[in-house]
């Protein structure tokens, strides 16, 4: 499945149904034998015999959850997921099941005072507009617990350049595919859709669980920051220089094996590939790494800039980078390659 | 006791990167043991059979230790680390860190304005390298560092790095070697990336499934000058654990310690600690849940290259650590 169809689904974090369906309806197409489970997470599986691997991107994605329906007409709401207050403001965005356009508000540059125009407008004080003229008609369209999921265009830079909301996980979710393509004999690889990890890898626990995995692989888009005014050390990765490879995180270490595995790999096959130089942020690898008397794990990534914003940017180059690597890896479990 | 210390502590170590210490434990422990394995977290659990009708005991000790790790190596060969696990910024200025191949750095810093300015992204590791090739070659991005200082016998103390907690290591060890006779399974469990968040201890316990956990770990102390308020001292024996910020300890358990330390005149006294957490808080939460305990070594200095405790305190712990194996532990 493309990055155009992926990036385009909505599924803010609890709230997975289009992506899901979407997912599945895609899986059925290739002909892959899959199962839903009580959370919603679907689990793949290729393959029927030698060690569990399990493959893990998260489907869903950060986005806004309506509190409150103003009296006039005006959406309050909270985040789902991480997201920084600054990039809210005047940004488009889609409301509830029937997708009802529109935009989070806020004062006019015109009408604020000198202070005003120096802080940062707190989330609970933003607003969406549905352009609705009363509370009872904003009612008749929207409710509080409604997801709110940003409205944005995929679209191509530049060659290879891609722009698109959500590449945090839908990006892992076009890699999960890209394996799936290809037939596995000698494992057994389990291929987890998950939800709701930008609210504590939730969906990853329990799936992992119910594997329990030989070995886990998390795959993700992760912080890219190659941008002005960010010094070399502290960028973690950079756009277009390979896949991004973790060497630690805030939730998993990965396993010393797996990463040298990685590393050789890239380097024999003349991968493109970077380490992910932050050891900030976590991934589903925390939660699997901890399924029942432990799982070794480890984290591929494709850097994303922006990411957890509505304008997210990648290159295929490192997509690409990643798919072949992962392939490569799967093969040398193959071939017998155990952490 | 202090030569095995002097090895443990001065043994290469941070979360993730345990194998060193692993090799010195393996070796120490294989003639006391009945079995020894390897988990997928690289956590050693050593059985030590009963002699039968006695419950499944987990004795837990973190292996691993805080440290460094490297994320960045710029043009001129400097480089640029986080922190595994707790480090105060203030404790590295000026500190020498290794690296597993044998590679040694030191700590410098960015020019500062205000020492309040010091943070772990405005210091460097200086390997002596060139130039980013030079430096490449010693050290690659996500190697693991650990503070280098060498353990000193001070007479009734001990100081040292990573005594945090090897010296829960060798209370265990040697509690294994003095233990002739329990009805007990023992699973010695010397976990892995305590410091990280408990994650070693709590697959290993899955694991094993017990029926009791008792983890030993250092804890502060209030004994210092113009110290936090603390009720535990060195050289005033075992810490008998009531609660940090990962658990509260099983009551019948704890009393049922504090009563063996009496019945067998162990020196010990009783611990709250208003922070931190230990390897017990995520065996307690294991399955449906396990009793569980923890036996402190009083330290000071924790999370610095020098961690002080005091070999009788040490000496208390093994005791109290036998005295428990061999009891019916039918708290």
């Amino acid at each position: 499945m493309d990055l155009k169809t992926l990036t385009s689904l909505s599924g803010v974090s609890g709230n997975e149904y289009e992506a899901r369906s979407a997912i599945i309806k895609q899986l059925e197409s290739m002909g892959i034998s899959y199962e839903c489970d009580v959370m919603g997470n679907v689990i793949a599986k290729k393959g029927d015999r030698g060690p569990k691997v399990l493959l893990d991107a998260h489907m869903d994605e950060v986005g806004l959850m309506i509190t409150h329906v103003e009296k006039n007409g005006f959406l309050r709401f909270a985040p789902v997921g991480g997201i920084d207050p600054r990039v809210l403001v005047s940004k488009r965005v889609l409301v509830g099941k029937e997708k009802i356009p529109g935009v989070i508000g806020a004062k006019a540059i015109h009408l604020q005072e000198r202070d005003e125009r120096t802080q940062v407008i707190p989330i609970d004080r933003l607003f969406i507009d549905i352009g609705a003229e009363s509370g009872e008609q904003a009612q008749g369209k929207v409710k509080a617990g409604d997801y709110v999921v940003f409205d944005t265009e995929y679209q191509e830079l530049s060659p290879g350049i891609i722009k698109a909301k959500a590449l945090d996980d839908r990006v892992g979710c076009a890699l999960l595919f890209e394996v799936l393509k290809q037939d596995w004999k000698e494992i057994q690889l389990y291929a987890v859709f998950a939800v709701q990890e930008e609210v504590g890898l939730r969906g990853a626990r329990v799936a992992a669980f119910a594997v329990e995995p030989d070995m886990g692989i998390a795959l993700e888009g992760t912080v890219c920051a190659d941008i002005p005014g960010t010094d070399k050390e502290f960028q973690a990765t950079r756009l277009g220089k390979g896949v991004a490879l973790s060497i630690m995180d805030r939730g998993s270490i990965p396993d010393r094996k797996m990463l040298n595995q990685l590393v050789k790999l890239a380097e024999d096959e003349g991968i493109p590939y970077q380490f992910r130089e932050a050891t900030s942020g976590g991934n589903d690898a925390g939660a699997i790494q901890q399924t029942k008397a432990g799982c070794p794990v480890a984290s591929v990534s494709v850097p994303c800039r922006y990411i957890h914003t509505p304008c997210s940017l990648m290159s295929t180059s490192d997509f690409e980078a990643a798919r072949k690597l992962l392939i490569k890896f799967l093969e040398s479990v193959e071939g017998g390659f155990r952490p | 006791m202090k030569d095995l210390i002097k090895r443990l502590t001065e043994a290469f170590g941070p979360s993730g990167s345990e194998g060193p210490v692993r090799e010195v434990i393996t070796k120490e422990v294989e003639p006391y043991v009945d079995e020894i394995r390897v988990d997928a977290l690289g956590n050693l659990i050593c059985l030590k059979k009963g002699s039968g009708g006695g419950k499944k005991v987990i004795l837990d000790a973190h292996m691993d230790e805080i440290g460094v790790i490297v994320t960045h190596i710029d043009e001129k060969g400097f480089l640029r680390f986080a922190s595994v696990g707790g480090v105060y910024p203030v404790v590295t200025l000026g500190q020498r860190v290794y690296f597993e191949n044998g590679t040694f750095g030191v700590i410098g810093s960015e020019k500062l304005d205000d020492i309040k300015d010091l943070k772990l992204d405005k210091l460097f590791i200086d390997i002596g390298a060139a130039n980013r090739e030079e430096a490449s070659q010693k050290v690659k991005v996500g190697d693991m560092g650990a503070f280098f200082q060498p353990a000193v016998d001070l007479g009734n103390r001990v100081v040292a790095k990573a005594m945090d907690d090897r010296i829960g290591c060798v209370v265990v060890i040697e509690a294994l070697k003095r233990l002739k006779q329990t009805q007990h399974d023992i699973y010695a469990v010397f976990a892995t990336q305590e410091e990280v968040g408990l994650r070693g201890a709590r697959v290993a316990a899955y694991g094993i499934e017990p029926d009791v956990g008792i983890a030993f770990d250092v804890t502060s102390t209030g004994d210092t000058p113009k110290a936090r308020t603390m009720d535990v001292s060195l050289g005033k024996g075992a810490a008998i654990k009531v609660k940090d910020s990962s658990l509260v300890c099983h009551p019948g358990l704890r009393d049922y310690l504090v009563k063996l330390a009496e019945a067998k005149g162990i020196p010990y006294q009783m611990e709250v600690l208003e922070w931190g957490g230990t390897d017990s808080g995520a065996i307690q939460l294991t399955r449906a849940g396990v009793p569980a305990a923890v036996i402190s070594i009083p330290s000071r200095y924790i999370h610095s290259p020098s961690e002080m405790v005091d070999i009788g305190d040490v000496e208390a712990c093994v005791k109290l650590c036998v005295a428990a194996c061999e009891s019916p532990l039918d708290f």
